[in-house]
């Protein structure tokens, strides 16, 4: 089950009023490399995992991702909490405040709404984390765009630390795509067969085979 | 103005430290330092929660924390509001 820590993950100490800068910003609240994509693609692809460890990092990473999209929807918010009618009419935020107001509703920077077309996942472990490798570094990209768009120092700080949070994800995904084909491929099959991996998994649980 | 302040800045720093652990184990479980040092900050933070949670109320929901009279989980700031 999930539990709510009354916390951010990281500070969010948002300097100005910046409607503008909020609307860029919803590209990683509701964008499809964005951080609600990220945690209920992780989130889902737990079930069939061959590795326990395997299904730890996604458990651990797609439960850090909801903690990001928290951060970036309360960047949004602050961006936006104090500004006046006339700075939102004046800021592309105007289109999205037409329809939400203030509330930070998760489309992207362009106003498309979040779907999970989006994302992928095909229970399949070796596209899997491929898929998450490139998402990490797709959304670490966007951080990168949105990071020289904006001049608040404090958002620029908020939003640096969740680009390193990226390239740490990475890491760890790739790690573990290293640790998955070596128990597939070593245990199990060739390279170039058809692998079973609901088969993989039960005889994972009948043998404890690591 | 933020509404942050010490307490609550190195109890985010210490589980910080925890979560960049957590993940590193989950593909290096056999790592002896990295464990070391996870169930050493794991002490600190406990201990950083119990002080936290004696000042200002639960900081989880669901019954990891007790709270004083009238119920305190509703107490502000909330997280966004700080």
């Amino acid at each position: 089950m999930f539990l709510y820590q009354k916390t951010l993950q990281f500070p969010v100490k948002v300097e100005t009023t910046n409607p503008a800068l909020a609307a860029l910003i919803l590209e990683q609240l509701g964008g499809a490399d964005g951080e609600i994509a990220a945690g209920m693609r992780y989130l889902t692809q737990r079930y069939y995992m061959p590795l326990p460890e395997a299904r730890a990092l996604l458990t651990d990473i797609g439960t850090e991702e909801l903690s990001h999209w928290e951060i970036i929807a309360t960047i949004v918010w602050k961006l936006v909490e104090h500004a006046t009618d006339e700075q939102i009419k004046n800021s592309p935020y105007a289109q999205h405040f037409a329809n939400h107001g203030r509330n930070p509703f998760p489309h992207n920077a362009a106003g498309v709404p979040f779907t999970a077309a989006f994302f992928n996942a095909k229970t399949d472990p070796i596209a899997d984390l491929h898929e998450n490798m490139a998402a990490e570094q797709k959304a670490r990209a966007t951080y990168e765009h949105l990071i020289r768009m904006s001049n608040d120092r404090g958002v620029n700080q908020t939003l640096s630390f969740l680009r390193e949070r990226e390239v740490v994800h990475f890491q760890r995904f790739g790690e573990m795509l290293d640790k998955v084909q070596d128990y597939i491929y070593s245990k199990h099959r060739r390279r170039d067969d058809n692998l079973d991996y609901h088969r993989i998994r039960q005889e994972h649980d009948r043998y404890g085979m690591r | 103005m933020t509404r942050y302040n010490k307490d609550f800045e190195e109890l985010m720093a210490l589980q910080f430290a925890i979560v960049e652990l957590n993940l590193f184990l989950d593909t290096h479980p056999d790592d002896e330092q990295a464990l070391r040092d996870y169930n050493r900050l794991v002490e600190q933070f406990e201990m950083a929660k119990k002080a936290y949670t004696e000042k200002y109320g639960p900081l989880v929901n669901f019954g990891y924390g007790k709270s004083k009279h009238p119920w305190q989980w509703v107490n502000e700031p909330w997280p966004w509001d700080r």
